[in-house]
């Protein structure tokens, strides 16, 4: 603590420099707090998904739709314990394109049922229920919009056109949902399929995709395989997979997320190393007589090295600890896109391993220059002066 | 010299430039008893500098041996040594070499954050040094903010602070104008006579070696004579 004042002093040498140093720094932890949030974000379906649940969608794309008779078929097979479809709504809020949510017309007590971790009041359930035009909305969607329960939402269609042409569907609000755990998709919108298949204009009996729970998660691969053989050779052939590989699989349409954000993250700290490492390198050259009169002082060689190393971290966690606060901030003011992205947040895993990061910084930007100090002849570098 | 506070035995400092080699000190022998005054003088390039960094630990001798209060410094190891010289040496640097970002007591207090002593000690120390020095009054200055006498006095002070064995000095008026000269040597000769300190200074100037007791010449290596003041 006593050589605290110095090692202060010393960054302050160069005010312009340090400043634009620890700005460099914290640009980049909030880069690295941003990317952190947007892979936890894309990750987030793949982290909640259930080992025990299985998506069956048709076997030449998700896109295609396949019968809802296949329903009871698949319930009937051994193993499985529920079963629950999905369709692809697509409708805008507003009109506006950027307004995007998912949206799917369901069976609510098979949602319920295959999907604990959707947390709905009682009353709100109720409600839904007994409303055949109702929906219910995650928080994050219903904040985003200000939806209140009892509201009237209109979604323009871009699929499914109703019986008289209609594009706009007009749903009330029965309920909002929450997420029994954090990562839980909260920006969905689900309303009767009921009502959604009686009222559009074509693809009636047709529905997206099967969820399918089994009852033990080792037995899943049997159940995909024998669900993807009954029906072979039939006009709608399925690919079963499990939910987790199901939702990587969708991931990975957009590309090895992970991979990006990790590439992205190397140049980054790679830059960033050699602007640290410059700036000490440039003050340790600067200050030759200097240390060499702490060292005729009786500064011992790991003195001189531990104290260039201490302002190198000094300067790598002030930047990186300011970095790492304000995307804290930013991040907890929700994710850039609105809400489509529901699980973007900062992981305490990764501000520790943004903690763990600025401490490398420190040492590995400063190491080289610190070990330059130590090998400093005094007589030379006085004699130098 | 049995009770010699330094004692300095054939001692010889080759240097070599590329494949030239220079003999700066051979075989030179000296000894300095406790609360002795002296100065080095002699041409530029005849080992003075050279041999007050042997003395201070600064630099290792080529061949031969020096003792400074019978503890034999050229067979310490480079940490043990650093340690040596924060407890025993005293070091008055002719461009003062005070540290731009701390003030006057933050250069003065250096010395003693190698040592175990608390925050107030520390103050209290550093408050003597300065007394002493008489840059009370500029304590809290930054080394742009003094003279070049005040900036000695200062350096003078971070010396002192650890009340060392010995203050070796460099041209310690080297920089100086003839008054700021005068007053430092003024206040060397007060910390030779009153505090007991045992100084050996280098010195192109006559002027201040006429303040020492003793006058040692050197030239191209060789003690040559010595002088009593």
């Amino acid at each position: 603590m006593k050589f605290l004042p110095l090692i202060w002093h010393n960054l302050m040498r160069r005010k312009i420099r340090t400043i634009f140093t620890l700005l460099s720094i914290l640009v980049a932890f909030v880069l690295y707090g941003y990317l952190a949030a947007l892979s936890a974000g894309f990750s987030a379906g793949v982290d909640v998904a259930d080992a025990d649940r299985l998506v069956l969608i048709h076997k030449v794309s998700l896109i295609q739709l396949l019968p809802i008779s296949y329903g009871p078929r698949i319930a009937q097979t051994e193993g499985v314990v529920d079963v629950c479809h999905f369709t692809f709504f697509g409708g805008i809020y507003q009109k506006k394109q950027s307004n995007f949510f998912m949206q799917m017309p369901v069976v609510p007590e098979c949602l319920f049922k295959l999907y604990p971790e959707f947390v709905l009041p009682d009353a709100q359930k109720k409600a839904w229920l007994a409303d055949r035009t109702g929906a219910i909305v995650g928080r994050a969607t219903a904040n985003r919009f200000g939806w209140k329960v009892d509201d009237r939402v209109p979604l323009q269609a871009t699929i499914w056109q109703q019986r008289d042409r209609q594009t706009t569907w007009t749903f009330t609000i029965d309920g909002i949902y929450d997420g029994a755990k954090k990562g839980v998709d909260t920006t969905q919108f689900f309303f009767h399929y009921d009502y959604f298949d009686e009222a559009r204009w074509f693809g009636q009996g047709m529905v997206g995709w099967y969820v399918i729970r089994v009852d033990h998660p080792e037995r899943a691969a049997d159940v995909a395989k024998r669900l993807d053989a009954m029906f072979a050779n039939s006009p709608e052939e399925t690919k079963t997979t499990a939910e987790k590989a199901f939702a990587q699989a969708f991931l990975n349409q957009i590309g090895d997320i992970g991979l990006i954000i990790r590439s992205i993250l190397a140049v980054v700290f790679f830059v960033l190393l050699f602007v640290a490492g410059n700036t000490m390198a440039q003050s340790v050259r600067e200050r030759t007589n200097e240390l060499a009169v702490l060292k005729t002082l009786g500064f011992t060689n790991p003195g001189v090295l531990a104290l260039v190393l201490a302002e190198s971290c000094c300067l790598a966690v002030v930047g990186g600890g300011l970095g790492l606060a304000l995307v804290t901030l930013l991040t907890r003011a929700g994710d850039p896109t609105g809400g489509l992205i529901p699980g973007f947040i900062l992981r305490a895993r990764d501000v520790l391993v943004g903690v763990g990061l600025t401490l490398a910084l420190g040492i590995v930007a400063g190491v080289f220059p610190a070990l330059r100090a130590t090998r400093l002849r005094i007589a030379d570098a006085l004699r130098r002066s | 010299m049995a009770d010699a506070l330094v004692q300095v035995t054939d001692l010889h400092k080759v240097f070599r430039r590329g494949s030239e080699r220079i003999d700066v000190l051979q075989g030179t022998n000296l000894g300095i008893p406790k609360g002795d005054f002296v100065a080095l003088m002699g041409p530029s390039g005849s080992g003075k500098t050279t041999l007050l960094n042997l003395i201070g630990g600064l630099d290792r001798p080529t061949r031969g041996s020096i003792a400074v209060g019978g503890k034999r410094i050229d067979k310490l190891s480079g940490g043990q040594l650093a340690k040596w010289r924060a407890r025993h040496i005293g070091f008055v640097f002719q461009l003062y070499n005070l540290l731009p970002v701390l003030t006057a007591v933050g250069n003065v207090e250096l010395p003693l954050l190698l040592t175990g002593l608390g925050r107030g000690e520390r103050k209290r120390h550093v408050a003597t040094a300065l007394a002493i020095v008489g840059l009370t009054d500029r304590a809290k200055h930054y080394p742009r903010q003094l003279s070049g006498g005040q900036e000695q006095r200062v350096g003078i002070a971070r010396a002192i602070v650890t009340d060392p064995t010995l203050l070796l000095c460099d041209e310690p008026t080297g920089d100086l104008d003839r008054k700021s000269g005068d007053e430092i040597m003024a206040l060397l000769v007060t910390l030779n006579q009153q505090h007991g300190k045992t100084i050996i200074m280098v010195t192109h100037d006559p002027r201040a070696a006429a303040r020492a007791r003793r006058v040692l010449y050197l030239d191209k290596g060789v003690l040559t004579t010595e002088a009593t003041v």
